[in-house]
């Protein structure tokens, strides 16, 4: 028994069972639009969005240990991207979206410069505040609604499709295509060399700065491209609500509370942990809505004791039982004589 | 073999705390420096200044011919410096193969299957081969500090800071270790190793110094600084512990 015995492998059984599944699932989601009725097209669209929004939330807080609570700004800023550049610069919806992603990579660079000086909670203060400055900023554009905000005018939501029936189907497709995309490329990026290294950060700085991994560039890099996409997925929910204001554009609840929630109740740091929360956190709102402030009242108890019983959320205590891998970013050395069946 | 390291009167001071004194000293191409001192004497520090992790107040690093006093650790890392940590510092969410993935492909630049040939030799010298796959968080202190010399192998480095690696191991497993430090040296690797457990260190070194509140006090031939009247002052109830 040699060395030379020894193999590497970054599959495992579970994992291909799970791309398997996963791509069935796919094809059926893709299909909805022929089997789903409006309303549930109009819920999984939400939904596809928020998974977005909580695997972008998870990559920067999850593994580059950048916790902010201020990625509204970004949403807010994709959607008025969105609405500028169709209204006056005659875009394009999905162009538009496309820009919008260009130009919040473009503006994060600057604000990563300037809070990238904070640590810690003084980071994500800091987050919080350049999203209130760009709330504030957008309310003194008269052109776009100041402060009341403005609604996406009719030639431009028929620009996508002519029939209301074709624009739900597209822009539930927007929203699924989003959401593979978002997963997709961050688990293609954590496979990765810079994957790699993003994940020795997330577990120790020390060492990943002493193992040569310059710990400043991969956070900002990290940074700016959650920012734009998350400026994309923005301009997309957006287009969907058809009408945008400050307020809602900039809501510290819908898009940082609520995908914080998503992120922790899954499990941090994780693939699967958005996915999982992303369902967990539908199946709350799906059925406790309708009780008004409870509903709320539920979702920080629900937070509260996962917090304290499972800091790793459910995909943590799921993988400690069974060490299971869906996304397979590891390796696994098989020694000589045994199988690689896991 | 020309120097591969020099220190040139080095200081930093925390407060009114002095780690480095106008430290200044050479490291020959392939040597094994020891260094002792008493607790909080700054041999940590000194490490971190060599490393990167802390910048001085004022003096210079060289290494291998350059200037890299205002390098990051990372560069210095690229460069050929690694470290193991006294407290060792796992990535505890990842297997132990993957710690030497990480400096494999980070430090020393290595791709692929290259990259995984080369994590698979440097643990079978580690003997860590067979808890490739057990999460580093879940290893043993004598696992854990394998694990550190593990990553700064794996960097491939010209030059090994070891930092009290022996300290806490039984004496068998002291002896394995001092083996796998004897072979590394053999290989040509530079090593500067600070060590309380005296005996182990001199079976390897070829010189040592002593640094106490950040100066260097004593350096010359192992056996002679330790038989000196002024190290053994220091040492006075530090030696029985080694």
């Amino acid at each position: 028994m040699t060395l030379q015995d020894y193999h590497v492998t970054r599959s495992s059984n579970a994992a291909r069972v799970a791309a398997i599944l996963g791509a069935v699932a796919l094809i059926i989601l893709v299909a909805a639009p022929w089997w789903a009725g409006r309303a549930d097209m109009r819920l999984m669209g939400e939904l596809f969005l928020y998974l977005a929004l909580a695997s972008l939330w998870n990559l920067m807080a999850g593994y580059a240990g950048l916790v902010s609570v201020g990625q509204q700004a970004f949403v807010g800023f994709g959607g008025y991207m969105l609405f500028a550049l169709t209204m006056f610069a005659g875009l394009h919806p999905i162009a538009a979206i496309v820009c919008a992603g260009v130009l919040g990579a473009l503006v994060s660079i600057p604000v990563a410069v300037l809070i990238f000086r904070l640590r810690g909670a003084y980071f994500a203060i800091g987050t919080w505040v350049i999203a209130e400055v760009f709330r504030l900023g957008f309310a003194q554009i008269s052109a776009l609604g100041g402060g009341s905000g403005s609604s996406l005018p009719v030639a431009i939501v028929k620009s996508l499709a002519s029939k209301r029936a074709m624009r739900e189907s597209l822009s539930y497709w927007l929203a699924l295509g989003a959401a593979v995309i978002v997963v997709t490329a961050v688990y293609l990026f954590l496979r990765s060399r810079k994957g790699l290294a993003l994940t020795a950060i997330r577990d120790n700085e020390l060492a990943a700065g002493s193992l040569g991994i310059d710990i400043w560039r991969t956070k900002f890099v990290v940074y700016v491209v959650t920012s734009a996409l998350t400026a994309m997925i923005g301009a997309l929910i957006f287009l969907q609500k058809l009408r945008i204001s400050p307020d809602a554009a900039f809501s510290v609840n819908d898009w940082t509370a609520f995908v914080i929630f998503i992120v922790v109740i899954g499990g941090i740091g994780t693939i699967e942990g958005p996915i999982i929360g992303t369902l967990v956190f539908f199946a709350l709102r799906e059925t406790l809505a309708d009780l008004g402030t409870i509903y709320l009242i539920v979702l920080g108890v629900v937070a509260i004791v996962m917090m304290l019983k499972a800091p790793k959320g459910i995909w943590g205590l799921i993988r400690r039982r069974y060490d299971l891998q869906l996304f397979p970013l590891g390796y696994r050395v098989i020694a000589p004589g045994k199988s690689d069946k896991s | 073999m020309g120097s591969i390291l020099k220190l040139d009167r080095l200081s930093k001071a925390f407060g009114a705390v002095t780690a480095a004194d106008a430290l200044s000293y050479d490291v020959q191409e392939g040597e094994a420096l020891g260094v002792i001192g008493p607790n909080g004497a700054g041999k940590t520090s000194m490490f971190n200044l060599i490393t990167g992790t802390l910048a001085p107040n004022s003096g210079n690093v060289e290494f291998a011919g350059q200037n890299v006093t205002k390098w990051n650790a990372a560069r210095r890392s690229h460069a050929g410096v690694a470290r193991s940590f006294q407290v060792p510092q796992p990535f505890s969410g990842m297997t132990v193969f993957e710690n030497a993935m990480i400096a494999a492909t980070q430090s020393a630049g290595l791709h692929g299957h290259e990259a995984e040939r080369f994590c698979l030799e440097v643990l079978e010298q580690t003997e860590l081969l067979p808890k490739a796959n057990v999460l580093a968080g879940s290893l043993t202190l004598l696992e854990r500090k394998r694990l550190e010399l593990t990553r700064a192998l794996c960097a491939k480095p010209k030059l090994l800071l070891l930092d009290e690696i022996a300290g806490g191991l039984t004496e068998g497993e002291c002896a394995s270790l001092v083996q796998t430090i004897k072979d590394i040296h053999a290989s040509g690797v530079t090593i500067i190793w600070i060590e309380h457990v005296v005996h182990a260190l001199l079976e390897v070194v070829d010189r040592l110094i002593v640094i106490d509140f950040g100066k260097k006090i004593a350096e010359g031939e192992p056996h002679a600084i330790m038989n000196s009247p002024e190290v053994k002052e220091i040492y006075l109830g530090i030696e029985a512990d080694a």
